[in-house]
């Protein structure tokens, strides 16, 4: 049985003298009735195919409906020529998510992270520290259960479709799992692993899902950078010292009471949010959809 | 909820996990069940994979399923070009079909020298689908793990034959489910199993009485 809650989580990480990631492992050993090293294995695939993904991005390339897939090269233009407002590193964490969301649409592979429409996030947050700052692999692999460990426990408290609890749910839990993961390359221990998930959940609670034309595009492709930055923002935070006030258990059960108050318009439908603006219906019309 | 690779993963084709890497399983799993790529394929598409189906690539997943692909496979965008390489014809309609999931599909199967098989299925998401319907029988079951389809004549003692085949073979029921359109009509039994049936004790199940068709799906081998 994985954890219903990361308190149940942090208990067992004390009462064994295991990381948080450790955890995760034998919860799924035990679940799938597989070895150690079969789960490491799977899980080292999950993060070679983030690698190969990300370099597969074609700057030419663009979705069948024409609305995204340059934009990973043009942030990548900007940053080599100008000077990114966010820093040199961040830019490369936008280009990043950009180029995952892109390569989505334009039907290349991806890793769904927790979904496919947020499958820039972890990526984008992961895959460049990575590069920039020569981590050992079994660090990022071990980050990857830290983060499929937090996005059970949202799955197992809420929900992590849009349909169901809107983009909070999809970019949001990415975000969050991607902000406990990174906390973990650097160092953090269970404890700042749940305040920064705890945090990057709360600053993208009630984000609606809206794509225009019903199409994983827009504005999902850059909702992947919104994740990120905000995951690096509540990482430094945690990493910090600050803790989230709310209990991350807690932060998790009121997304999903605002994802149940949320209307059907706003939740992946493409009715409501920007879907609904006279441009999204413009393009929907456009599309036939 | 399912394991912590549902959360992480699976890697797949994108745009959508329920309209593109669903709907690729839907189509292998026909394939599967056909027991063979079939020469003409009439896809219907319902509800949501009917009206955004075209911008998530639910079409092109479908036909490469039926073309035996994985939600992985990079030739997915393609497999309307790879169809036509392998001379498997195929439409693509759709259909309202009443009190249907949204993300549903219904496809019809034919090639010479076997009978044509009718599937339905529906993407439940994450990846994950649903079988509800074959040759108009309702059923319910996922393909996620080792599962026994029998297609028998509604008559006493076939289901204790199979469960007698499969104790000799050694192998375990998870779960059994019935199904039948009428009473001595056709029926079909949905066995999920905790152990890979091996080809002999198919080929024994296959020489029984009163049974029609036995089909083994086997979720880590695509054939």
């Amino acid at each position: 049985m994985s954890y219903q809650s990361m308190e149940e989580a942090q208990l067992r990480c004390k009462k064994d003298g295991i990381p948080f990631w450790k955890a995760v492992q034998i919860e799924d050993v035990n679940e799938r009735g597989v070895t150690l090293e079969n789960s490491w294995k799977q899980m080292t695939g999950m993060w070679q195919s983030m690698l190969e993904n990300l370099d597969a991005y074609e700057e030419n390339l663009v979705s069948q409906s024409g609305m995204v897939g340059k934009d990973g090269g043009q942030m990548d233009a900007y940053r080599e020529n100008e000077k990114p407002l966010c820093g040199d590193f961040m830019a490369k964490v936008m280009a990043n998510a950009l180029k995952m969301g892109c390569n989505n649409a334009c039907m290349k592979r991806i890793v769904a992270a927790p979904t496919a429409g947020a499958c820039g996030v972890l990526p984008a947050v992961l895959v460049t520290y990575y590069r920039e700052y020569q981590v050992p692999e079994e660090t990022m692999i071990e980050a990857l259960y830290v983060a499929a460990g937090l996005g059970q426990i949202i799955a197992n408290r809420a929900y992590l479709a849009g349909a169901s609890g809107g983009c909070q749910a999809e970019i949001g839990s990415g975000s969050g799992m991607a902000a406990g993961a990174i906390c973990h390359v650097r160092g953090g221990n269970s404890e700042v692993i749940a305040n920064a998930c705890a945090m990057a959940l709360k600053n993208l609670m009630g984000l609606v899902c809206d794509p225009v034309a019903g199409l994983v595009e827009v504005p999902c492709v850059k909702r992947n950078v919104g994740g990120a930055v905000n995951a690096l923002a509540a990482a430094d935070m945690a990493l910090a010292g600050i803790t989230s006030k709310i209990p991350i258990d807690q932060v998790i059960d009121a997304m999903k009471d605002v994802g149940d108050k949320m209307d059907v318009t706003l939740r992946e439908t493409g009715i409501g949010g920007v879907a609904g603006t006279p441009a999204g219906q413009a393009v929907a019309e456009k599309l036939g959809m | 909820m399912g394991n912590i690779f549902d959360i992480l993963g699976p890697v797949m084709i994108g745009p959508s996990s329920s309209h593109t890497a669903g709907a690729a399983r839907i189509g292998l799993i026909a394939r599967q069940l056909f027991g063979r790529q079939p020469e003409k394929a009439t896809v219907y598409l319902h509800g949501s994979f009917a009206a955004t189906g075209k911008g998530h690539g639910t079409d092109k997943a479908l036909i490469a399923g039926l073309l035996g692909m994985l939600p992985d496979d990079m030739r997915i965008p393609v497999s309307f070009d790879v169809a036509k390489e392998e001379g498997m014809e195929f439409t693509i309609e759709n259909k309202d079909i009443k009190g249907a999931h949204p993300n549903t599909a219904q496809i019809v199967m034919e090639a010479e020298g076997v009978p044509t098989m009718k599937m339905q299925a529906h993407s439940i998401g994450g990846g994950r689908i649903k079988v509800c319907k074959l040759d108009g029988i309702d059923v319910n079951f996922s393909g996620e793990t080792c599962t026994l389809i029998i297609r028998n004549i509604d008559e006493p003692g076939r289901i204790m034959d199979v469960s007698a085949a499969l104790s000799k073979a050694e192998i375990n029921i998870a779960t059994m489910q019935v199904f039948r359109d009428k009473r001595g009509g056709c029926a079909v039994m949905v066995v999920e199993t905790d152990q890979v049936i091996p080809k002999e004790a198919i080929e024994d199940l296959e020489s029984k009485p009163g049974i029609i068709r036995v089909k083994f799906l086997d979720p880590n081998g695509v054939e």
